[in-house]
């Protein structure tokens, strides 16, 4: 008897040690007892899916997808300087993202969603699309009807519609915007009906009128909106010309009072992309106080760089980043493994810093949506720690004063299993890496409240041995098995029910789960073993027929 | 120290009385629903995790009303704002446009609050986005673990136990959270993914109960001469023996629960009140739902031998 009682406290001791030093290993390490969840130490919460707009995609595609987005965005967080970031697959196509004590979300979501995927195109003249403008005006009338373009275009078409013709019939442009700017309201009202049927008929083509850059087209940045509306038919796209696109410009371009976006053409081949890319480091220009990304090739990457604008000294190159050109330098000479990416004017440092980063980890393969987004402010968690931490022991308390008042000596030695298990409950919750959320205190509580229940079972068959005027041994042996039953069956039910709940939720509701899953077993030993073992160790030095308080 | 220690009371007699009072309430939390219906359009207040959407939570150094608040929105097309927790929180539902980001709308709603409520000290300490999709995932889930749960636990204790007494448990628990539905309605409780963690700990909870006097009664089945005991009897014995069991534990952990709403923080609040709610219909379903669901199903499909069947018991008096 004696020997199996050391035993059972010498594994009681054992399992204490080891739950402690979890606990204090994970300390000295991280600095903190358990690792706290978003809502309780404040940080974003991030679900992202890759976009599937026409669900194309099958379950392994996209689970592949996610793959290859996961390890750039760890790449990309681990740079960005995140401690301890979350980065987790959901479901086969999901990914979770939780970042802690971010200061500014725009720019951490920035990071995390932009594809940057960087490519080299050459620009091409624009007299290569004159023919294909008459097909793609001919295509979309065919597919509108000139009704609908006209009640479409009015608004943007009528307005500027003799500056488009100053524009395009080839008038001194300073002189003739000038005029157009007087003369809009007047002439424009006149001619509004004729000028809007006319252009019905060129819908797209009386949209674009030529840049200054050799094969760009310039757009009101009013009329944006409709020509990328009909950029995005895919009757305009079959009337094409093959192996020719059309991108826009990412900076605004000024004229005479009136902003315009540049639309470039280009050939639809790149020739180099990021992947070429070695390196990339954000520079300061202070002779134009600007921004720029300077960027490195590999070896091979130079060398077809290098072949590229050897061929084509005096034509255009496209820097296009994420579909949108970014800069198109003229070729002077023939250019390395170096090359640079302008930010424009006033950009703030940080863009050209947040753009190198995420071009070194590279392209994401496919365009990710952000479907679920959570930010706690450090305030907010502040809070709920200190509450949930006052309520908990408030509540600890409470349960240690009835369990003394009710059952006594016995009560005491419950609460000193009680001790053990929330010793167990921590140092599990820290080996499984499990993070400690608001709804987690609460299931920690709950499971507290079966571990007492445990005890209140065990006790009350106790009290009822005794009762028949039973010898205290065997009261106390019969009482722990007589219990047994309704404890396995009890705990066994709640824990196929926090099974479910870590199977089907996400996020706090599985820190839920995760807490009363290791409370339930933990409850399980605690009232099983420890209790016993303290039972038996008060009882080691009574006779057989001592009373007990209980 | 004791409490109900010998208790002899009659729990089963009383059962018709259980189903009106019981029966009232689902009626009454059913009411609600279609009152929600008309009114909200869905059964329940779904909140931001179920419908999709977003919102933002701000906080104010200063006293800020409700109303100040709104005119600062822009008055009669401010977003739905409701206080949260203590005097100087709200949680403005934000319209989202497809596409737009969070931050951007928590940024324009901070700049509007700077600019008409200057010296506030406004704060914005938390935001919610959830897409539409993830919303509806989350409806179906939710469902399938109640669904899941059910059908397990009922393996579990046919199994354990009985079939009747599998049956017997999914009755009370399905009792149980059809009336914290019905309350959640009537009080229109925002549904969030913490609320439904909650009403699946009432499932966890309940069970537990049910299961402990379920144990009891299994026991004296078993004992000596247990099978020829009058079945009423029996069950009435089996709920009074485990009375101050159940009096002591539930009394614990709403002590528990009690100190966490009072102290825990408006964050947990609903949370906390669902399960409180969760406790007290737990308790009460084992001992006046579950129990006499037994011998419901017992005295309706139950294979009692002859002899006990002859003796029927007279009914009391009294319901």
């Amino acid at each position: 008897m004696f020997k199996s009682l050391r035993g059972r406290l010498i594994t009681i001791a054992l399992i204490v040690l080891m739950a402690g030093w979890q606990l204090y290993s994970n300390k000295s390490e991280t600095g903190q007892w358990l690792k706290l969840g978003l809502d309780l130490q404040g940080g974003m919460h991030l679900v992202l899916e890759v976009d599937d707009p026409d669900g194309t995609m099958t379950p392994e595609a996209k689970s592949d997808m996610i793959d290859r987005v996961e390890r750039i965005i760890r790449t990309r967080i681990d740079e960005f300087g995140v401690e301890e970031p979350l980065i987790q697959k959901v479901g086969g196509e999901r990914l979770i993202v939780e970042l802690a004590g971010i200061d500014d979300e725009e720019q951490a979501k920035g990071i995390v969603q932009r594809n940057a995927f960087l490519e080299f195109k050459k620009v091409l003249p624009t007299s290569d699309m004159d023919g294909a403008l008459r097909r793609i005006d001919r295509a979309i009338v065919a597919s509108l009807g000139v009704d609908s373009i006209t009640a479409l275009g009015r608004a943007v078409v009528t307005q500027e519609t003799s500056n488009l013709e100053n524009l395009l019939f080839g008038a001194d442009t300073a002189t003739a915007v000038d005029s157009a700017a007087a003369a809009a309201s007047s002439a424009a009202a006149v001619s509004d009906s004729i000028e809007a049927e006319e252009n019905a008929l060129r819908p797209f083509s009386s949209l674009l009128r030529r840049g200054d850059i050799e094969g760009t087209y310039a757009v009101l940045t009013a009329d944006r909106p409709v020509a990328e509306m009909f950029l995005a038919m895919p009757e305009v796209e079959r009337a094409f010309p093959r192996e020719e696109i059309m991108l826009w410009g990412s900076e605004l371009w000024g004229q005479a009072a009136q902003t315009y976006y540049l639309l470039y053409v280009l050939e639809e081949d790149s020739f180099l992309t990021g992947e070429q890319l070695e390196d990339a480091t954000a520079m300061r220009d202070p002779q134009f106080n600007a921004s720029q990304v300077q960027f490195q090739f590999s070896r091979a990457g130079g060398r077809q760089f290098a072949r590229f604008s050897g061929a084509n000294i005096g034509n255009y190159l496209a820097i296009v980043l994420d579909n949108e050109v970014m800069s198109a330098p003229v070729i002077r000479d023939r250019i390395g493994a170096r090359g640079q990416i302008e930010m424009g004017q006033g950009t703030p440092m940080e863009e050209a810093r947040d753009l190198a980063l995420v071009l070194r980890a590279g392209a994401l393969p496919a365009r990710i949506n952000i479907i679920e987004e959570r930010t706690v402010g450090p305030s907010l968690g502040q809070d709920s720690i200190d509450q949930g931490q006052i309520a908990g022991l408030v509540g600890l308390a409470l349960v240690i004063v009835v369990m003394m008042i009710y059952y006594g000596m016995a009560g005491f030695l419950a609460v000193g299993a009680l001790a053990v298990y929330v010793l167990l409950v921590l140092g599990g919750l820290v080996g499984m890496r499990a993070t400690l959320t608001v709804p987690g205190i609460a299931g920690l509580i709950l499971s507290i409240g079966m571990a007492v229940d445990a005890n209140v079972l065990i006790f009350e068959r106790i009290r009822e041995e005794l009762d028949k005027g039973r010898a205290t041994r065997t009261s106390v042996d019969e009482g722990f098995r007589h219990a047994l039953s309704a404890i396995v069956d009890a705990n066994i039910t709640t824990l196929i029910t926090a099974l479910i709940l870590f199977g089907v939720g996400t996020g706090p509701v599985r820190g839920f789960a995760v807490t009363l899953s290791i409370g339930i077993v933990a409850s399980f030993f605690s009232a099983l073993f420890v209790t016993r073992s303290f039972f038996l160790a008060y009882l080691s030095g009574k006779k057989a027929s001592d009373p007990i308080s209980i | 120290m004791r409490l109900f220690d010998k208790a002899q009371y009659r729990f089963i007699e009383k059962r018709r009385g259980a189903y009106f009072v019981s029966g009232t309430v689902i009626a009454m939390g059913i009411a609600a629903m279609f009152m929600n219906v008309v009114s909200l359009g869905s059964w329940l207040n779904y909140g931001v995790d179920f419908l999709g959407g977003s919102l933002v939570q701000v906080r104010f150094e200063q006293p800020v009303s409700a109303g100040d608040l709104r005119d600062a929105l822009g008055g009669a097309e401010a977003p739905p704002i409701t206080q949260f927790g203590s005097e100087n929180e709200f949680v403005i539902r934000a319209p989202l446009a497809e596409d737009a980001s969070i931050t951007e709308v928590a940024e324009q709603i901070e700049n509007d609050v700077t600019a008409n409520l200057p010296n506030s000290g406004v704060e914005v300490v938390r935001t919610e986005l959830v897409g539409a999709k993830v919303g509806g995932e989350l409806q179906t889930k939710a469902l399938l673990a109640v669904l899941l749960s059910f059908l397990l636990t009922l393996v579990y204790i046919a199994f354990r136990f009985e079939l009747r007494f599998g049956l017997a448990a999914v009755i009370a628990t399905a009792h149980d959270i059809l009336i914290t539905l019905g309350f959640l309605a009537a009080f229109r409780t925002e549904i969030s993914l913490p609320t439904v963690a909650a009403i699946l700990t009432i499932l966890g909870y309940s069970l537990n109960d049910t299961i402990v006097v379920f144990d009891r009664i299994r026991e004296n089945m078993k004992a000596k001469g247990g099978r020829k005991r009058d079945p009423i009897e029996l069950v009435n014995a089996s709920i009074n023996e485990t009375l101050p069991r159940t009096v002591l534990t539930s009394g614990t952990t709403l002590a528990v629960l009690t100190a966490l709403l009072v102290l825990g923080g408006a964050v947990i609040r609903d949370f906390t009140i669902v399960l409180i709610l969760g406790v007290v219909i737990g308790t009460y379903s084992s001992i006046f739902v579950a129990s006499p669901a037994l011998i419901e199903i017992q005295n309706r499909w139950g294979v009692a031998d002859p002899e006990r069947k002859k003796k029927e018991r007279p009914r009391p008096a009294t319901v």
